[in-house]
């Protein structure tokens, strides 16, 4: 047996034994323990070093608010900084390790900063990183230098590198009744609520539900609370409409009752089950909530209140009543209320010697005195902890006289010889949610804490929540929540009786003992009662600038202990009661949450991917995929051995050659129909439509009401009321949006209609000089030649069997054809052409030759319309009409967008044949040293088998009139040095002879 | 958040997207009042309280609707269509449906 566990009680299994590692000794604990509970019963009081000062530190809590005992959980490569060892279930094969220490936590170098402890004082950074204003390293940069050890020195635990291999969900859940919180007031509400039909969701973020039950030692119904709550979750259990959720923590309350909850599903497993997500992130949607998440208990704040061995008093009765584990042999108490003297019982009764209970207050009651005396333990009314002893582990304590209504010391110190030293000042609920759903926060000078006010959102609050710190009060609240939040108006079942413990829940109004050494108010940052003091003294007297300033709160725990002991030294400062010095709103989360549960499905394989209809084929087909956006489309179809370069030079040649095809099913089509749709696009183009005849497409530039470019494609006509207009594949989401806006809330007089056709159609273009005998090889039902099928004509006709649509358009500035056909035949009708093509050399060719042909016909793409270039910047102006107003007419003559010094597309040619790289810069003057005025930027570039030379398009100042001239490419990150010359962006037959015909 | 759109139902703000300041009035297409246009295009109004916005369900029947929110609750007083009286939703409240 452990030299610290009992050998009855508690809920852990004493049969099942747990082997894990802590710092890489192994230890053993039992099932249903947590990290904490099983270390502290192998005797480890040493848990981490301190966040500033690197200080020993043990563990303070037993529960979520933990700043002390955090570690770094260890899963293969995965590792996870900062948990909380109270949250840890330890499980088989668990590794974990301590945090901020170096070479380890017994002997740690950097604790030498605490002999620094002025140096690291409220507000070191802010004062450190301004100078050195004065001496010999004035006005260097010597203390940036400093900065990046002293950054590395302080800090918490070490993100890991390893890509997290864990699956996360997300999931939205609806409901009547939220209950946050299952201890009794929880219990009660769920089943109030439940009892009267309403759909409830009771949420727990320990693993069992019960709350202050599986510790209290109380009696509820005549049995053990612990046993009576085990029993109530039990009955929920069978409800049909409750659903329990476990390990679950409810930390954000957003507007609409919405509630976000992150339940931990497979953190105590060795291994999940199958298909078990890591975490799964909860949206619920409450009717109503009932707010049952207790209290925090508080420290107190005296000289060397964080040793390992000092511990919050509750916390040290729950290692002792539900792990049946003893904090310390030899236990003192330090309170200034009565909650202390139950847990000075408890482990009395679990086999510790209570050697003290020093109380603040100087009159105690005679039920106080009676519990001292059944504990065996001397009172010590009146007086304070003044100081602690021992190093790593507490081995003494030092009381002084203490007079409360002035916080002064008196008499003689004396000593007391004990290896737990308890604290407690008093409870505060936990009104974390309240606050984040708006209310803002009241103080009751009896409770010394905050209530939640009237509430803001539809939520009721039960329990010690509300500051109604006794069961049976919890029992009656919650039952009376419950019915309420579930606007129930049948008969509640019966009251269960409790039998409570006495005590007076209103502590003195004492947080601090004010004596020589460091008393820390924040344990996790490190921020002690007199940085508090010295804030004040340097001038922040507003809590929100205390905070910020001395970091008090800021921690991962977010304050949870801290938060009052800091206002009240701030409000003694000042001079000022507390509610006057006010407190902070709360915000979510309530605690950490993994980023990986946000991005949930978002991430990882449960990416929505978007495959053409001939997806599988190119694949079979020797295609290397490229991701764009969602689609999958294929970037190059290489032979082996063949570079991406090579690939793409032999497919734009062989197109150019004799024929190439593409698959091109991801252009945006949106079917236009309806009596206005040819003035709908009059409207949306910049030029006309409504001129175009039935059987022809055109090419068409949208603006933005900004007047500037906005997308570009051809639209067909395939009736009087009928018009398929493509767009970019990236901004077939954005038109579509663009013209249903227009539709809906401009011109809502329109008789217009707007679909998305996108994955009705597959498409493919083929296009060369081969490409009108192929279609002519193998299209049925219509002729093809140059009569019947002329440039922008459309026909419809058959492949294979199988009803086609057939444009004469060309990106390529080849002959081409854009064949249309349903998704669905889009892999058959593509076969036929492959099979058509074979006799002509046809090649299939992807999104690199697709890119390289375009930048050498000098078309554009998004890369140029990047939403700051104008049709004129683009030399499209052309297509602007006159006879008209369209969308973004009247703003793209303005000044700015008209005058010199703009960026206009030009082409360029590397003069030193070289590649050019996308995004690089150009210069008129050469400079690698110290490159500066740039005169525009690379779009896309390519080597062209055309032309035999490496080129590029680009965005340059006032490019038009720069053809001809000379300039250089300066990209310094990637080292690319060069001359190139500006000219035309159409580099390849600029009178278009070959798509002509 | 949640919006109850009049064809849809209550559905999460995730569904929507947001269009705009629905106070906007565009010009006349061929105005060349480049004050207007200048104000439709760029100004917005931020009131802190209630708010004429418009939204768009796009992750649902994609209609657009004209919401008033307020700024500092998110409470939301009304939601219409900017069509008007959209045909399907005065269809389906003539079936008793909605």
């Amino acid at each position: 047996m452990s030299p610290r566990r009992t050998d009855a009680g508690g809920r852990i299994d004493r049969l099942r034994t747990i082997r894990f590692t802590f710092d890489g000794t192994p230890y053993t604990g039992h099932a249903g323990d947590t990290l904490a509970s099983a270390l502290l019963a192998n005797g480890v009081t040493l848990f981490g070093r301190s966040f500033k000062y690197h200080r020993p530190r043990g563990v303070l809590t037993s529960g979520v608010e933990e700043p002390n005992a955090l570690v770094t959980v260890l899963r293969g490569e995965v590792r996870e900084p900062n948990i909380a060892a109270t949250m840890v279930e330890i499980y088989d094969g668990l590794t974990a390790v301590s945090q901020n220490r170096f070479p380890s936590l017994a002997w740690d170098i950097s604790a030498a900063n605490q002999l620094g402890g002025k140096l690291l004082s409220a507000g070191f950074y802010y004062k450190t990183f301004m100078g050195p204003a004065i001496g010999p390293l004035k006005n260097t940069r010597f203390w940036m230098f400093c900065e990046h050890f002293i950054r590395r020195a302080a800090g918490l635990g070490r993100a890991g590198t390893a890509a997290d291999t864990a699956r996360y969900e997300r999931m939205n859940a609806f409901c009547d009744v939220l209950v946050v919180g299952s201890g009794p007031a929880g219990l009660m509400a769920a089943r109030a609520a439940a009892d009267q039909g309403a759909r409830v969701i009771l949420s727990e973020l320990e693993p069992h539900f019960g709350g202050s039950a599986n510790w209290s030692g109380e009696t509820i119904d005549g049995m053990p609370a612990a046993d009576w709550a085990a029993r109530a979750a039990g009955q929920l259990e069978g409800y049909d409409n409750v659903r329990l959720l476990p390990r679950t923590t409810v930390w954000g309350y957003y507007d609409g009752n919405t509630l976000a909850a992150l339940e931990r599903v497979t953190d105590h497993k060795e291994r999940p089950g199958k298909g078990e997500p890591r975490h799964r992130y909860w949206i619920i949607r409450a009717k109503s909530v009932v707010l049952a998440t207790g209290s925090l208990e508080r420290p107190l704040v005296f000289p060397g209140n964080d040793r390992p061995g000092v511990m919050l008093a509750h916390a040290a009765e729950r290692y002792a009543n539900e792990y049946g584990v003893l904090a310390g042999n030899r236990i003192a108490l330090f309170t200034n209320n009565d909650s202390a003297y139950r847990s000075a019982l408890a482990l009395k009764k679990a086999g510790a010697a209570i050697v003290a209970i020093v109380d603040v207050r100087p009159e105690l009651s005679s039920e106080m005195r009676e519990f001292a005396d059944e504990a065996e333990a001397k009172i010590l009314s009146g007086h304070a902890v003044v100081a602690t002893e021992g190093g790593k582990a507490l081995s003494g304590v030092k009381v002084q006289r203490f007079d409360m209504a002035n916080g002064a010391l008196a008499g003689d110190t004396r000593s007391i010889q004990a290896d737990c030293l308890l604290m407690s000042a008093g409870w505060s609920p936990t009104i974390h949610l309240a606050s984040q759903a708006g209310a803002k926060a009241e103080w009751n000078e009896a409770l010394q804490a905050f209530l939640p006010p009237k509430a803001t959102q539809r939520w009721i609050g039960a329990g010690a929540f509300t500051g109604s710190f006794s069961t049976a009060e919890a029992i009656a609240e919650g039952r009376a929540a419950g019915l309420s939040a579930a606007g129930g108006t049948g008969t509640p079942a019966a009251l269960p009786v409790v039998e409570a413990v006495p005590g007076d829940p209103d502590p003195a109004p004492v947080f601090e003992i004010r004596a020589d050494g460091e008393s820390f108010v924040d344990f996790q940052h490190d921020v002690t009662a007199e940085d508090v003091r010295l804030a004040h003294r340097e001038g922040f007297i507003s809590v929100e600038h205390l905070k910020r300033y001395t970091t008090l709160g800021m921690a991962t725990d977010q304050g949870k202990s801290s938060n009052i002991a800091g206002l009240a030294i701030m409000a003694e400062a000042l001079g000022k009661p507390i509610p006057e010095v006010g407190t902070t709103r709360f915000r979510p989360p309530f605690s950490a949450v993994s980023i990986g549960s946000l991005a949930a499905e978002r991430f990882g394989d449960l990416r929505p991917e978007r495959l053409t209809p001939m997806h599988d084929w190119h694949v079979a087909n020797g295609a290397t995929m490229y991701s764009a956006g969602l689609w999958y489309r294929p970037m190059i179809y290489g032979l082996s051995g063949e570079t991406i370069e090579q690939a793409y030079v032999r497919e734009a040649r062989t197109t150019r050659e004799s024929a190439g095809i593409v698959d091109v099913s991801t252009l945006g089509k949106i079917a236009v129909q309806g009596p206005d749709a040819a003035e709908f696009l009059d409207r949306v183009y910049t030029n006309m439509f409504s001129t175009l005849a039935v059987g022809k497409a055109r090419y068409g530039l949208m603006l933005r009401e900004d007047g500037l470019a906005f997308d570009d494609g051809t639209t067909w006509r395939l009736g009087e009321q009928d018009f398929l207009m493509t767009t970019t594949t990236a901004n077939a989401g954005k038109v579509m949006q663009h013209l249903e806006y227009f539709l809906d809330v401009i011109w809502p007089e329109l008789k217009v209609h707007v679909t998305s056709v996108t994955d009705e159609w597959a498409g493919a273009a083929i296009g060369g000089p081969k490409a009108r005998a192929i279609l002519a090889a193998c299209v049925t039902g219509t002729a093809v030649d140059n009569a019947t099928l002329p440039f922008m004509g459309i026909v419809h006709g058959k492949i294979s069997g199988v009803p086609v649509m057939i444009c004469r358009l060309s990106f390529s500035g080849e002959m081409a054809f854009e064949v249309y056909s349903g998704a669905g035949y889009g892999t058959h009708v593509w076969e036929a052409l492959i099979e058509a093509g074979k006799p002509f050399g046809l090649v299939t060719y992807g999104l690199e030759a697709l890119g390289t042909m375009r930048i050498e016909k000098g078309h554009v793409t998004g890369a140029e319309i990047d939403g700051r270039t104008t049709a004129r910047d683009l030399h499209l102006d052309w297509m602007l009409s006159k006879k008209k107003p369209f969308i973004g007419s009247a703003m793209m003559d303005r000044e700015g967008l008209i005058a010199p010094g703009r960026l206009e597309l030009v082409g360029l040619i590397s003069l030193d044949n070289q590649p050019l790289n996308g995004g690089g810069h150009i210069v008129e003057a050469l400079d690698e040293a110290n490159p500066h005025d740039s005169i525009g930027h690379i779009t896309a570039c390519c080597y062209s088998p055309a032309l035999g030379k490496y080129i590029a398009l680009a965005l340059v100042k006032d490019g038009k009139v720069r053809r001809g001239t000379r300039a250089h490419i300066s990209d310094p990150l990637r080292n690319r040095f060069g001359p190139l010359e500006i000219v035309s962006n159409h580099f390849f037959d600029p009178d278009g002879s070959r798509m002509h015909g | 958040m949640l919006i109850t759109c009049p064809y849809c139902g209550p559905r999460d703000v995730i569904e929507f997207t947001y269009q705009g300041d629905g106070n906007r009035e565009r010009p006349q297409p061929a105005s060349q009042d480049l004050d207007a246009w200048n104000a439709y295009v760029y100004d917005r109004l931020n009131p802190a309280g209630d708010h004429n916005e418009i939204w768009q369900h796009s992750g649902g029947c994609r209609a657009h609707l004209r919401v008033v929110r307020n700024t500092l609750t998110h409470e939301i007083s009304s939601v219409a269509f900017t069509r008007g009286d959209h045909k399907v939703a005065a269809r389906h409240k003539a079936e008793g449906k909605l």
